[in-house]
């Protein structure tokens, strides 16, 4: 098998790429070494191949999108992250799942990640501020994991908490949201095949500020549903509130579709600010896409929803 | 008289070099991932911190008796709108493409971008009537028109505290100072009237 880093000049090739471990390790010695966070997660990324339906041409380039984040648990500038993501220990890490379903119990990362087959998916990225990236994400389905739970037939969500220790992430000693960050998705978008449980980018591990060991990415939903560092998974049967919903319910919903009609109320969701590979000091605004232009994968979840009312 | 040449060349050099670090930053692309997002920032920030400068120097002469702080403040008040106007500039060319139907939207529907332009608006004249003929020209008039900056820096408060996402800290200390500036001004301006009303009391006409 032969490792191509197939990002380095920003496209993707339809070949398959196969990694193991150790040519993980030349990928990143080869590539961004420096770039990434000397975190100590020990987990092996098992053998994973690109999703051919979802390449995308132009990615954000790996720098840009590990050093340009919005994590408030080590600060509120988008620079801080990476800063400061240094202090999380991501091993060990034990994900508890908890609520109406049979499988419950404390898992430790590496052995709940090798249940399932990793791949890596080209997703565009929608913040909510109005910015957006192209970024090659490795992960398992969370259907998948769903199914591994069990859930009972009464549970209608699910919901996702982030780690909360303010000595490991020191912008929890601020309170700038109340701790710890929560999100939560009906049963069926978790089920939805595009939902991914996200262990990794670029074909490493994730770096700390993106989110390590663990995180969420639902592509046609804005960025701040892609909760990080999660240590746990409950199965409700009512709708959870996530923290952004919390903070500020006039600005913020529990469904948080990327939806160019419905603005913010301070601001528009028309276009967004496609952040590139190269120098983007000239990069006008792009149109919004409804869905984030995953409207063929996931339009029928919301058939009949006033989505106006359900932002 | 020299002393006055070195202390302006002072204050504008002071002032070209938050610009200075925007271009320099720019060539070593060291302005974030966003770099529009980021130069916006950093030119709305500078306005408002060149906009309190400039206010401040007029309690400053209030409080020191010196008149230099005067002789500095047209030039101030004309960097403020220099760096108001990068903002809009950036706004308009690089962030919207000159789409002039997007520009219209926001500017009617986005209220935080409503108050900003209204802010630069206000400005305007203000920048076109900073020198000494209009001065002479407008007499009392130049005075009462110049006086808008007390609008232009709650507009432009305004403006930082509705575009926040979720921590007000940084506008609520801009708005801090503006508000303790003014607070001087009034003081003051109430003072001086019951010193004169005393005055005219002590001596009246006829």
């Amino acid at each position: 098998m032969k490792f191509k880093n197939t990002h380095v000049d920003h496209q993707v090739t339809d070949e398959a790429t196969y990694l193991n471990r150790r040519q993980l390790i030349q990928a990143g010695v080869m590539g961004t070494a420096a770039l990434m966070s000397p975190s100590a997660w020990s987990l092996t990324l098992p053998k994973h191949q690109t999703n051919d339906a979802f390449v995308i041409d132009e990615l954000t380039s790996e720098k840009d999108a590990t050093t340009y984040n919005n994590f408030y648990e080590f600060g509120l500038s988008k620079s801080d992250p990476a800063e400061n993501a240094g202090s999380l220990k991501t091993a060990p890490w034990t994900v508890t799942i908890e609520g109406l379903c049979e499988n419950k119990g404390q898992f430790d990362i590496e052995q709940l990640v090798k249940q399932f087959q990793l791949e890596e998916r080209i997703y565009r990225m929608r913040c909510v501020e109005a910015w957006s990236m192209v970024i090659p994400w490795l992960g398992f389905k969370l259907a998948d994991l769903v199914k591994f739970c069990q859930p009972l037939s009464a549970a209608k969500y699910i919901y996702f908490e982030t780690l909360y220790d303010p000595k490991q992430m020191p912008g929890q000693r601020g309170r700038s949201i109340p701790w710890p960050y929560r999100e939560g998705l009906r049963l069926d978008e978790a089920m939805n095949e595009l939902t991914l449980m996200t262990v990794g980018m670029y074909g490493k591990k994730l770096p700390n500020q993106n989110g390590a060991p663990l995180r969420l990415i639902v592509p046609w939903k804005y960025g701040f549903k892609g909760i990080k560092s999660i240590v746990k998974i409950k199965f409700l049967d009512q709708q959870p509130v996530n923290s952004w919903q919390a903070i500020a319910p006039q600005e913020y919903g529990f469904y948080a579709n990327v939806n160019p009609q419905v603005d913010h109320p301070r601001w528009s969701q028309a276009t967004e600010r496609r952040i590139t590979g190269g120098f983007s000091l000239f990069n006008s605004r792009i149109k919004t896409q409804m869905f984030n232009g995953y409207g063929d994968y996931v339009a029928d979840l919301y058939k009949g929803m006033d989505l106006s009312r359900y932002y | 008289m020299k002393h006055i040449t070195s202390l302006k060349v002072a204050v504008f050099t002071a002032c070209m070099l938050p610009l200075g670090w925007m271009v320099y930053d720019g060539f070593q692309h060291n302005l974030t991932a966003d770099p529009i997002e980021e130069l916006l920032h950093r030119t709305g920030i500078w306005t408002l911190r060149i906009l309190l400068v400039t206010l401040a120097m007029t309690p400053l002469k209030i409080l020191t008796g010196s008149a230099l702080f005067i002789r500095i403040r047209r030039m101030l008040g004309l960097f403020t709108f220099f760096y108001a106007s990068l903002h809009m500039v950036i706004y308009v060319w690089l962030d919207l493409g000159l789409d002039w139907g997007h520009f219209l939207e926001d500017v009617i529907e986005r209220p935080y971008i409503t108050v900003g332009m209204l802010a630069w608006l206000l400005m305007l004249p203000m920048a076109i009537t900073s020198n000494k003929r209009m001065i002479r020209k407008l007499g009392k008039a130049w005075k009462r028109l110049h006086q808008t900056i007390y609008l232009v820096i709650g507009l432009g408060c305004l403006h930082f505290l509705w575009l926040v996402k979720s921590d007000l800290t940084e506008p609520l200390i801009y708005t801090g100072i503006g508000l303790t500036l003014l607070l001087i001004r009034i003081i003051h301006y109430v003072h001086g009237r019951r010193k004169t009303r005393v005055a005219e009391n002590r001596h009246p006409q006829t």
